[in-house]
This record gives C-alpha cells, sequence and structure tokens, in this order.
C-alpha cells in the first residue's frame, strides 16, 4: 500500500513524463492525460491486482484496465512504464517511428500493457464488457475497469454497450467517465449538449456514482473502493470523474485549448517547473 | 519535358476549406456537418459566414453520415467532414444504406487520409478507403493532390449530382497545380477526366494524392538517366479516365502505379483491371504492401513505406525490364 504522499509523487512524475514526452515529438494530447494522471495512478498503484512483470493477455486472476479514449495515451504509457510493465526509459520514444509507444495505444507493436488498440473512440466500453463476460465463464473473481472520455459518450455504440452492460447483469466491471466538460471543438456542451449523463446512466440499470474531486487521490480512492462494493450486485457500476483537463499546469487548465497541442520549449519550462521531479526523468 | 515548380506550400485539407467557403457564398443549397473536427477540416471560415447553414455533430459520425442522407430530402447538398479513417470504415454501412443505395446526394469530405496523418498512428492512418468507397455502386472517388486542385475539386462535386468521396491529407505539400478562377471559370475541375502532366515514351506514371508530385520528381530523376515518363494526375480514382490511361500505355508499353494506399484496392487495382480488359502490359505497383501504419512523420513514413519519387524511380525501371 503506498501512501498518499507517494501517490502524489508518483503522480506530479507521471504529469512531467507527459509534458516531456509531447514536446520532444510537437504532438499529443496532454490536456485529457494531465486530467487523468491521478485516476490511472491509484488504479495501477493502488487498487488493481496486476502483474507488471509478466505481462501476459489474458490476464487470468488478475484485473485488467481498458483505456478507450486512446489518445490521453502518455499519461497510460507512462503509468504502464512506472508500474514495471516496460522500461522508462522506452517512454523517450513515443510517437517516433518504429516505436512500441504509438501515438494511440496497440497490441500491434507487441506493448506490455497494452489488450486493444483505441483512438477511435468509443470501441473500449464493448471490449472491456467482452473481457468482464470473460472473466465470468472462467470462473475468475477479478474485476475489469475502462476509461472513457465525456465527449467520447457522444458515439453511439458506448450507448449500445450501455445498454448491453446491465442488460445482461455485466456487475464485474467499473466503467469511468472523465467528465472534463471539454472536447476539441469546445466545451461539450458547445459542441452536443448531454443533459445529465449521471441520469442517462442510471436510467439504462447502472450503479452511478460521483467523484467530484476527480483529481485528488484521496477522493478517488474512496469512489472506487465505493465501487468495489457495488459489484457483484447484478448491475455494471459506472464512475463519472469531475477532473479538470490540463490539472497540475496553471496556463493548461480551464480551457479545451490543450486537448491536442503540444508545449513549445518556453511552456514546457513554464510547466515543468510547476511540477518538480519526484521519481526521476526518463 | 515540362517543368513543374512551385513557390508556395499549403495543406490539401486548406484547398477544402477555402472551397467549402466558395460554396457558402455561392450556393445557398450547400450545408456543412462536423463531427468535432472544425479546426482540422479547415470549416471555419464557413461557419463563421453560415452559422445557420453548419451543423455540429459532435462527435458521432454515424449519425452525421444519417443526418446528412436525411438533409438531401429537403434539397440540400450536405459535405461532411471528419478524418477519413471516420468517414469511411467507421461508418460503412450507413454511406452504403442511406446514402449511396438511396441515391443520395451527399459529398463525404475525408481529411487526413493515409500515412501522411503522421505521428496519430495507425489508428488514424486509413490506407483502405480508396477501396472502400470506389466498390459502392454509383460513388465517385476522388483524390486530389494539391491545394489548387482541391478547392477546385471541392466546388466541382457541389454541380454533381451523386454521392461523392473526396480524400484530401493533413501535411503541407507543394503547390503546383493552377488556380481555379471562379470569374472565368479557367482551370475547372472536371470529375473523371485525367490530367497529361508530361510527355514521355518509356513508361506511364499513373499517380493521385500526394504521390502525384512525387512522380513529377520521379519523371525529373528518371529524364536525367535518357528515360522519359509520361506522368498522369488521376484525381478521380473512380469513374476512372482509362482512355487517358489506354492512350499513353499505347506509347510506352508499361505503366507503374503510385497511391498512398494499400496496393490491395487501390488505383493500382483499377489501372490494372483496365489493362486487363484492354491491353495488358507490365505493371509496377507504389503502394503500401498490405500493412497497417504507424506513428512518424509524414516525410520519415513516405520513405519506410517506399511511397516517394526514389520508389517510383525504381519501379519506372523494373516496369521497363519487364516489357
Ligand atoms: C471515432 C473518432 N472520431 C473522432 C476522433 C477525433 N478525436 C480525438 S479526441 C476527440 C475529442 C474527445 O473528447 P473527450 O472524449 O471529451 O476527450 P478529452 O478531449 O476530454 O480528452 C476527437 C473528436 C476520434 N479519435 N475517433
Ligand atoms: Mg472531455
Amino acid at each position: 500500500m503506498a501512501s498518499i504522499q507517494e501517490l502524489k509523487d508518483f503522480t506530479q512524475q507521471v504529469r512531467r513524463d507527459i509534458l516531456r514526452m509531447v514536446h520532444a515529438v510537437n504532438s499529443g494530447h496532454p490536456g485529457g492525460s494531465l486530467g487523468c494522471a491521478e485516476y490511472i495512478t491509484v488504479l495501477y498503484q493502488e487498487i488493481m491486482k496486476h502483474n507488471a512483470e509478466e505481462f501476459d493477455m489474458d490476464g487470468k486472476d488478475q484485473d485488467l484496465f481498458f483505456l478507450s479514449n486512446g489518445h490521453i495515451s502518455p499519461v497510460f504509457y507512462s503509468v504502464l512504464s512506472r508500474s514495471g510493465y516496460f522500461p522508462v526509459s522506452e517512454l523517450a520514444t513515443f510517437r517516433l517511428l518504429d516505436s512500441r509507444l504509438q501515438g494511440h495505444p496497440t497490441t500491434h507493436e507487441g506493448l506490455e500493457g497494452i489488450r486493444i488498440a483505441s483512438g477511435s473512440l468509443g470501441q473500449g466500453m464493448s471490449v472491456a464488457l467482452g473481457a468482464a463476460q470473460a472473466k465470468k465463464l472462467n470462473g475468475d473473481t477479478r474485476l475489469v475497469y475502462s476509461l472513457h472520455g465525456d465527449g467520447e459518450l457522444q458515439e453511439g455504440q458506448n450507448w449500445e454497450a450501455i445498454m448491453y452492460a446491465a442488460a445482461k447483469k455485466v456487475d464485474n466491471y467499473i466503467a469511468a467517465v472523465d467528465v472534463n466538460l471539454k472536447q476539441i471543438d469546445g466545451t461539450t456542451d458547445e459542441v452536443l449538449p448531454m443533459g445529465s449523463i449521471k441520469a442517462k446512466f442510471e436510467a439504462f440499470g447502472w450503479e452511478v456514482l460521483e467523484v467530484k474531486e476527480g483529481n485528488d487521490i484521496e477522493a478517488i480512492i474512496a469512489g472506487v473502493k465505493k465501487a468495489q462494493s457495488l459489484t457483484g450486485n447484478g448491475k455494471p457500476v459506472c464512475i463519472l470523474l469531475y477532473t479538470e483537463m490540463g490539472n497540475g499546469v496553471d496556463f493548461m487548465m480551464h480551457t479545451h485549448a490543450w486537448h491536442g497541442k503540444a508545449p513549445n520549449d518556453e511552456q514546457l519550462e513554464n510547466a515543468l517547473s510547476q511540477n518538480p521531479a519526484t521519481l526521476g526523468d526518463y | 519535358m515540362k517543368k513543374y515548380t512551385y513557390t508556395e506550400k499549403k495543406d490539401t485539407r486548406s484547398g477544402f476549406g477555402t472551397g467549402l467557403a466558395h460554396l457558402g457564398r455561392t450556393n445557398p443549397n450547400v450545408v456543412a456537418l462536423c463531427a468535432d473536427l472544425i479546426g482540422s477540416l479547415k470549416m471555419d471560415e464557413f461557419i463563421k459566414e453560415n452559422p445557420e447553414r453548419f451543423f455540429q455533430i459532435g462527435i458521432a459520425e454515424a449519425n452525421m453520415m444519417g443526418i446528412a442522407a436525411g438533409l438531401t430530402i429537403g434539397g440540400k447538398i450536405p459535405f461532411t467532414g471528419t478524418f477519413a479513417a471516420f468517414s469511411t470504415g467507421r461508418v460503412y454501412d450507413q454511406i452504403r444504406q442511406s446514402i449511396a443505395y438511396s441515391d443520395k446526394n451527399v459529398k463525404i469530405c475525408a481529411s487526413h487520409a493515409g500515412l501522411t496523418l503522421g505521428e496519430d498512428g495507425a489508428t488514424h492512418q486509413i490506407l483502405e478507403d480508396l477501396g472502400l468507397m470506389k466498390m459502392i455502386p454509383g460513388m465517385t472517388v476522388i483524390n486530389t493532390c494539391d491545394f489548387n486542385q482541391t478547392e477546385a475539386a471541392t466546388i466541382a462535386i457541389a454541380e454533381h449530382e451523386g454521392p461523392v468521396y473526396l480524400r484530401f491529407g493533413r501535411p503541407v505539400v507543394p503547390i503546383f497545380m493552377p488556380k481555379f478562377t471562379d470569374t472565368e471559370n479557367e482551370n475547372k475541375f472536371v470529375i473523371g477526366k485525367g490530367i497529361q502532366m508530361t510527355e514521355g515514351n518509356d513508361v506511364t506514371i499513373v499517380a493521385t494524392g500526394h504521390l502525384v508530385w512525387e512522380a513529377l520528381q520521379a519523371s525529373e530523376a528518371l529524364e536525367k538517366e535518357g528515360i522519359t515518363a509520361e506522368v498522369i494526375n488521376i484525381h478521380t480514382i473512380k469513374p476512372l479516365d482509362e482512355e487517358l490511361i489506354l492512350k499513353s500505355i499505347a506509347k510506352t508499353g508499361c505503366v507503374v502505379t503510385a497511391e498512398e494506399h494499400n496496393i490491395i484496392g487501390g488505383l493500382g487495382e483499377s489501372v490494372a483491371r483496365t489493362l486487363a480488359l484492354n491491353n495488358p502490359v507490365p505493371q509496377e505497383f507504389v503502394g503500401t504492401q498490405d500493412t497497417f501504419g504507424e506513428s512518424g512523420t509524414p516525410a520519415q513514413l513516405m520513405e519506410k513505406y517506399n511511397l516517394n519519387a526514389a520508389a517510383i524511380v525504381a519501379a519506372s525501371k523494373k516496369v521497363i525490364k519487364r516489357t
């Protein structure tokens, strides 16, 4: 069990990794990555039972995580490498030719920790449901987790999956939605107002709980533990995680501008100075 | 041999944006739809000038295709905009049933096609879209080569009755085609009419999209070695300008096709079919070899996957040897 301070330090290093990775190739998605740094850190460092050293695709008797909003690959890669899936030094190859760290996560290059390609939005929940049902068939009692963008929920396939999950009582599954209220063309309300996501999930038959402080380690741990306690009761569980896009870098917060834009040299320096190294840079 | 030069580089998607803005001013029936990628598709100008004729769909491409089909029923001419991957594979059945089979006049405008999308990697780099689209009965398939041609094509497809797939890209590339001028109707884009760029005797190079410029570079390199190439800019993959291609190969006796697409299902196969039916001659294919793409800069990827002038030169020499 890591202490809260240790998790905070881990997250801060993840933030540095994200910023340095996207800066190095002048591409990639820092906004959503920074916003989800705490959640993915908590899953891999505190919540999930998983074997980083000996990754195998089936993940039998392990908890599984699926990243549906694949554009936030920087945070995923950073947490995976710093959890032991592959060398931290490999983060330096992000988005370069011949790298295993593709722009969006892929199984194609055999990167440990990745179980499905994502990047084309809206497909991850269906995959997570299949994996959860396979666990049931295998008598495997571990859980399946997934993460989705709020803009991503505009893809209709999600709602097919949401309907299916409740209908088929996939109750070994905890989906989280990164509610940062932003997407590429603006706020989610500017692009396509979705009304109450909570009411929608509930109407579809899910257990829904909200983590209002989605960038607070303790709030996330409490939220996920609560979610765990709701599994196994015949209903899928959803966490609405209210995050700040660009969290931890003042000029990247409160705007959608940094969804898919890399900082320049000066901006990087400024951003890193707000997040001093804790575990050592890659 | 005719030489092509350029003074400016621009992205073909900006040609689409400029063409769409022109349509906004000249054709009140033109409406535009986008799935959360306004900036990437360069649709801002149209939207600013015609906010009531723009529909922000959200990240829901299947819904976008259906809405576009519906808008035609009220006499509108919808232009949909998203990346090529999400304009085709993502929504294939919607295009097939609600648009093509239903004879709907929708213009599917697809940016960031092919490897030159770059760092986002294979999930976004579709190399199968020309094949997917050309297989749909009644679909017109266009892949433009530079800013000017994309602008002219965007304007031209509004006048064409029927579904069209217009494919363009992300990076800045040389502008070497003449500009369309509305007032004189000069340099109008003619769907289905290939453009012979150079005259030659030894090999015909049929190229589309970003590969047209590479083919021109290749022809200059070949000329230095005493080989003259006839470069054909085949912006329309379907219907294919068979007459122009057959006329050229009657002279050269061999052909290289070049496209930023899988060799399976692309322009090369359409040309091969034309040859098989009319005048079988040796052909070499420049295209991706049944593989997904990957992350990298556009130039790195075009080199790694052999989609540049050097690859066209090598293929030309090879095909000439086979005659
Ligand atoms: C099917 C599909 N359509 C469009 C895109 C392009 N795209 C990438 S991220 C994104 C916005 C996603 O919004 P959200 O899920 O809220 O993520 P955030 O911006 O908050 O990170 C879009 C439209 C895509 N990757 N996949
Ligand atoms: Mg969002």
